[in-house]
């Protein structure tokens, strides 16, 4: 090994550790019991509770919220982030297909309105959002959870790159096989993008398993919460409460909810870079 | 079967350019022509707009007794062979050739047997089950024929298809293009700007230039008997020389060059002399005198190519020329060489309309 890939592998390795020990320390200190962690602060090294924290977290009532499972909020989360990706992705490539291949007058503008929408993040709009949701009655439902965040300039934008680089002689051999419009998104459009259709999906399963402001908000019954708010909600608990704190539990909490982005990246990366990296066949 | 009429056909584009200006046609049952011309001069347009692909701002395209102006192109039926082929790249050969077929919602006994024998005819089934990018330039241009093909059209369309192919490929494919349409003798129109294809595959040969018909015929009569100065540069390989004259009463002239056996000519114009390198020969009392500076064997035949001495352009710079000869003509670079030809060989244009006047 030469003095320079030994420098470089030193500065990867250190910030692979800079990453990843915070993620270490609290998975280990969660298998720790509560008096040790009172005592003695934060666990480097595992201890021995890790199935009766777990457990307890995940499958026994009162465990860890006053009534639901981690379990329950794990599928909330699931169907938040799943609801919140696919959502995303039916959405903007339907936009971006009318963008791309209709001729109307206004689609130009359209397009910068859409795109300039980028710069406003959820918070700006949460309130107006509240209201439409409260009114339409979907307060404490998937559906008001997942429907006001799928609107997506950023899957817009990029599958109108996508379909640009698409050559327009596709189009005119399918015009001439006489397919429709729908026909040439279902068979042509749709098969072409699926890689870029899972990187985007990949993407906004992670963003939307992470929501934090919305689902708050969103969500006032305990069986509607999300992972994310579990862990806020827990954290909540452990200032307020005369008992013994429960580190261990918010700990693995926290661990739990990391858990099934790292997987769907995991499992998906091939997909994920292909789609990123892949332009035109 | 049946013929393709248009009628003043004209594109105008909503900037206010015009590709197509007035396009008269008949196109009769069976035929194969080629719309032959230098890039940007809308003979794809034109191309396109038969297939429905492109509007048409005035005229009337009709196959057959059908006027097809405000027809959808997959109703037209028509079909066409695209330059880059454009096959859908996620679906087998199989796929791509019963794609259109499905969308007619044809039976699916009819569609395979239709695929299979077109894909008999064209050699490719034993690639029916391969993706595209598994096959060659070669291969992936006749998938692209066969898509024509199975669907039975009343007219084939060829944009540029072997522009994409190495010679020796293109070469190969032009005859097999040339034999399927004699065999299956369904009218053709085929748009290339390679001039010997053009020759080759064409019945008649259409030269466009600048969104106008210059010329329509078979393709020896337009090499023997051009319209147009443009016409006449445009086929032939090697090109026709060209060398401008005038015309003093007695003989053409430029510089010291002079050359009788012309007459009923205008004196007062600029005239250009055209001169196939075919007929130009070797001999002692020829009217022209050329400076050698490069011989290409091809083999077959030399072409040799140099300055003719004693005339120039407007310029005032060497005017280059070119002969066709048998390939023991190996004449030294730099070597004069003494050229003839006979005046009734020879075109003469009208410099400023481009006109033929003999």
């Amino acid at each position: 090994m030469t003095r320079s890939t030994l420098i470089t592998h030193l500065i990867l390795i250190s910030g692979a550790i800079f990453m990843t020990l915070p993620v270490w320390v609290a998975f280990a200190t969660s298998t720790h019991a509560p008096e040790t962690i009172l005592r003695e602060g934060l666990q480097i090294i595992p201890g021995g509770h890790f199935f009766e924290t777990y457990n307890e977290v995940l499958f026994v009532e009162g465990g860890v919220m006053k009534k639901v499972t981690a379990t329950a909020m794990l599928k909330n989360s699931l169907i938040l982030g799943i609801g919140f990706a696919v959502g995303k992705v039916i959405i903007s490539m339907l936009a971006a297909y009318a963008i791309v291949y209709f001729r109307f007058r206004l689609a130009v503008p359209l397009f910068w309105i859409i795109f300039m929408t980028l710069l406003l993040p959820l918070e700006v709009r949460i309130i107006p959002s509240y209201k439409v949701v409260a009114d339409l009655g979907l307060l404490d439902t998937h559906t008001g959870l997942i429907i006001p965040l799928i609107a997506s300039a950023t899957g817009t934008f990029f599958f109108r790159q996508f379909f640009r680089s698409v050559p327009d002689e596709l189009l005119e051999a399918a015009r001439l096989d006489g397919a429709t419009s729908w026909g040439f998104f279902i068979d042509i459009l749709v098969p072409l993008s699926k890689t870029m259709i899972a990187a985007i999906l990949i993407i906004m399963f992670v963003v939307g398993w992470n929501q934090y402001l919305w689902p708050l908000i969103m969500t006032t019954k305990e069986e509607n919460y999300t992972l994310v708010i579990g862990i806020k909600q827990i954290y909540q608990v452990l200032n307020e409460g005369g008992e013994l704190p429960q580190f261990q539990k918010a700990f693995a909490l926290t661990i739990l909810a990391t858990l099934p982005p790292v997987l769907v990246v995991l499992i998906f990366q091939n997909w994920f870079v292909k789609g990123l990296v892949e332009s035109e066949k | 079967m049946s013929g393709v009429q248009l009628k003043s056909v004209r594109k105008t584009y909503p900037n206010g350019a015009e590709a197509i200006r007035g396009v008269d046609m008949d196109i009769k049952s069976g035929e194969m022509i080629v719309f032959v011309g230098p890039s940007g001069c809308g003979k794809s347009t034109l191309l396109r707009m038969v297939a429905g692909l492109e509007s048409i701002s005035s005229g009337d395209i009709s196959i057959g007794d059908r006027v097809i102006n405000d027809v959808s192109p997959s109703e037209r039926d028509v079909a066409m062979v695209f330059q880059n082929y454009a096959l859908y790249p996620h679906m087998s050969v199989r796929g791509n050739m019963s794609y259109g077929l499905k969308n007619r919602k044809m039976d699916k006994a009819e569609i395979d047997k239709r695929v299979n024998d077109a894909a008999t005819m064209l050699k490719i089934d034993q690639f029916l089950d391969r993706q595209p990018n598994q096959l060659s330039g070669g291969q992936r241009q006749r998938v692209a024929m066969g898509r024509a093909i199975v669907r039975d059209p009343q007219v084939f369309l060829f944009d540029e298809p072997l522009s994409n192919l190495d010679a020796k490929l293109r070469v190969q494919m032009r005859i097999e293009i040339k034999r399927l349409q004699r065999r299956m003798n369904v009218t053709s129109i085929y748009v290339t700007h390679d001039q010997t294809e053009a020759m080759t595959l064409a019945d008649r040969l259409a030269v466009i230039n600048d969104g106008r018909v210059e010329q329509m015929g078979a393709p020896m009569d337009l090499y023997n008997d051009p319209k147009t100065l443009f016409v006449a540069s445009f086929i032939g390989a090697p090109q026709i020389n060209l060398i401008p004259v005038r015309f003093d009463g007695i003989a053409l002239s430029n510089g010291n060059l002079s050359l009788p056996g012309f007459k009923d000519l205008p004196k007062d114009a600029d005239l250009v002399l055209g001169v196939r390198p075919d007929v130009l020969v070797e001999t002692p009392d020829g009217q022209f005198e050329m400076r050698v500076d490069l011989v290409e064997q091809h083999g077959g035949e030399n072409l040799v190519y140099g300055a003719l001495t004693g005339a120039t352009n407007e310029e005032g710079e060497d005017l280059e020329l070119c002969l066709k000869a048998s390939k023991e003509t190996l004449p030294e670079l730099d070597g004069k060489l003494t050229l003839g030809f006979d005046p009734a060989t020879a075109f003469v244009f009208r410099k400023d309309t481009g006109e033929r006047l003999i």
